[in-house]
């Protein structure tokens, strides 16, 4: 069962996020910020409304990027990737809600790559919760935790818009 | 008897009939190939889905557009695709279908497209790979005999539910030879699993099966009573060679009576769409003016259609066991 966790506040987490994206981008001109569907996607869309970059927002869907397409087949939700800008020279923030294994992220530049040749990638995530497998690192973080493998970190988002963050332990 | 198009878990493992497949697979499909909408726009127009996958086109009877999507689809997931030209092949010096599966299994084929002009021979197919153990080659129906095209069937369900959002509320009626038509058919099992209330059935006496009341369908003979208030017309093709028999006196004819002309049209909703699987035969079954007027929705259906096939394709492929 997800019980709600005390140690993380994910409205406070956010704000700290932000506090470190609002400094540096605020000399890139012309940044955009794109998130990974669900949770990556709820935080690039109040990232970009709180630095007035609303018309620099994408969305991406992992799932035709996966690698584990081959074991587990496709997944049943895919939401549409929408990148609304030229990514050719671009700079983008990458914005996932829990950075795990790196290989979310390994797709998602690859999605951005078949866009265009961004000039730069920068990653933010709302918790780092280690247990990486891929040589990946975020440039913006609210949190570093330490989980047991089989507990999982999810982002929620109510009615009312406020995020929050659950501990999830996975059967064996 | 199980479905032979869904493994032990009820995921789909073929494609071949629309029949009998749960709603939430067929809304699986659209909602999919809605994400794979946009990947032609992209400069990159692949994703790399299928990487590695060869994917066998046997088309045992003509069709250049279906092929030609399913190469496309192919193409934009990444696999490699072999086209063959059967009826120029082994089965004109003798080999059996089965045969042939055994030898392009023995290539390691992944997926196998089939179009053949009998009806089930891609169930066949998929009871002899099921049965042989090859469980990991997938096979889609892409039209046999006149009993399934099921791709066709799930692009017209994307396209109306582009268009029109609920099926819940619509009235959709499908015109010319039904008789003869697997689209009509695969399009009648969509519409009616995805909950559309009124199916519509219009054509001469001598083109319409028998048992179309069974399956929830109103029969028309008269065109201008069945489109009335009609939100989706979906045109058929007049086969040629339908004209030769008996059935049909002539094209001149056929059109008197069944032919969507602007006229007609207006008896349908204002807001109604057009649809056609093409090829289409101008003058026939379909007035040039509304081929190319603001209703047709035909051109689009080819545009969905590749999504719907990478949907399909992405989902089969995906699918163990």
């Amino acid at each position: 069962m997800p019980s709600p966790n005390q140690y993380f506040d994910a409205e406070a987490l956010y704000r700290t996020l932000l506090g470190q994206v609002r400094v540096a981008l605020s000399s890139v001109p012309d940044a955009a910020i794109v998130g990974i569907h669900s949770g990556g996607a709820w935080l690039a869309e109040r990232l970009t409304h709180d630095l007035g970059l609303t018309n620099r927002l994408g969305f991406i869907d992992v799932s035709f990027y996966r690698d584990d397409y081959a074991k587990k087949g496709l997944h049943p939700d895919v939401k549409p990737t929408q990148i609304g800008f030229n990514v050719d020279g671009a700079t983008i923030l990458l914005v996932d809600d829990v950075l795990y294994t790196g290989r979310t992220v390994r797709a998602a530049i690859n999605v951005l790559f078949d866009y265009g040749r961004p000039a730069r990638i920068r990653l933010a995530a709302l918790a780092d919760r280690g247990g990486r497998e891929l040589p990946v690192a975020a440039d913006f973080i609210g949190v570093r935790a330490t989980l047991e493998p089989r507990q999982s970190l999810a982002l929620q988002r109510g009615a009312d818009g406020q995020l929050s963050l659950t501990i999830e332990q996975e059967n064996a | 008897m199980l479905n032979p198009q869904l493994n032990k878990n009820g995921e789909l493992r073929h494609l071949l009939t629309i029949e009998g497949l749960p709603r939430s697979i067929v809304n699986h499909v659209l909602d999919t190939a809605s994400s794979f909408v946009g990947i032609s726009d992209r400069e990159v127009k692949k994703v790399p889905l299928m990487r590695g996958k060869s994917v066998f086109n046997l088309f045992f009877e003509n069709s250049t557009r279906t092929r030609t999507t399913f190469e496309i689809a192919s193409k934009r997931l990444s696999a490699d695709v072999i086209n063959l030209n059967i009826s120029a092949s082994s089965t004109a010096k003798g080999e059996s279908l089965l045969d042939t599966i055994d030898n392009l299994s023995a290539m390691h084929a992944d997926m196998f497209v089939v179009r053949h002009g009998r009806s089930g021979a891609p169930y066949l197919i998929a009871k002899h790979l099921n049965d042989s153990g090859q469980k990991g080659i997938h096979v889609v129906n892409a039209g046999d005999g006149s009993h399934a095209h099921p791709t066709q069937g799930l692009l017209d369900m994307y396209t109306i539910r582009h268009y029109k959002k609920d099926f819940t509320n619509l009235t959709v009626a499908i015109v010319g030879d039904i008789l003869h038509s697997r689209v009509a058919r695969s399009d009648i099992h969509a519409l009616t699993t995805l909950g559309v209330p009124e199916v519509r059935a219009i054509g001469p006496l001598t083109l319409l099966p028998g048992g179309l009341e069974q399956m929830g369908v109103r029969v028309f003979t008269d065109m201008d009573e069945g489109l009335k208030g009609v939100d989706v017309i979906i045109m058929l093709r007049l086969q040629n060679e339908r004209m030769s028999g008996a059935l049909l006196p002539s094209a001149q004819e056929y059109f008197k009576s069944y032919g969507l002309t602007p006229e007609r049209l207006a008896l349908a909703k204002p807001d109604a769409i057009v649809m056609h699987p093409g090829p289409m035969n101008r003058g026939v079954e379909i007035d040039s003016a509304v081929a190319d007027g603001k209703q047709a929705v035909i051109l689009p259906q080819v545009t969905f259609g590749i999504a719907v096939r990478m949907a399909v394709m992405s989902i089969l492929a995906g699918t163990h066991g």
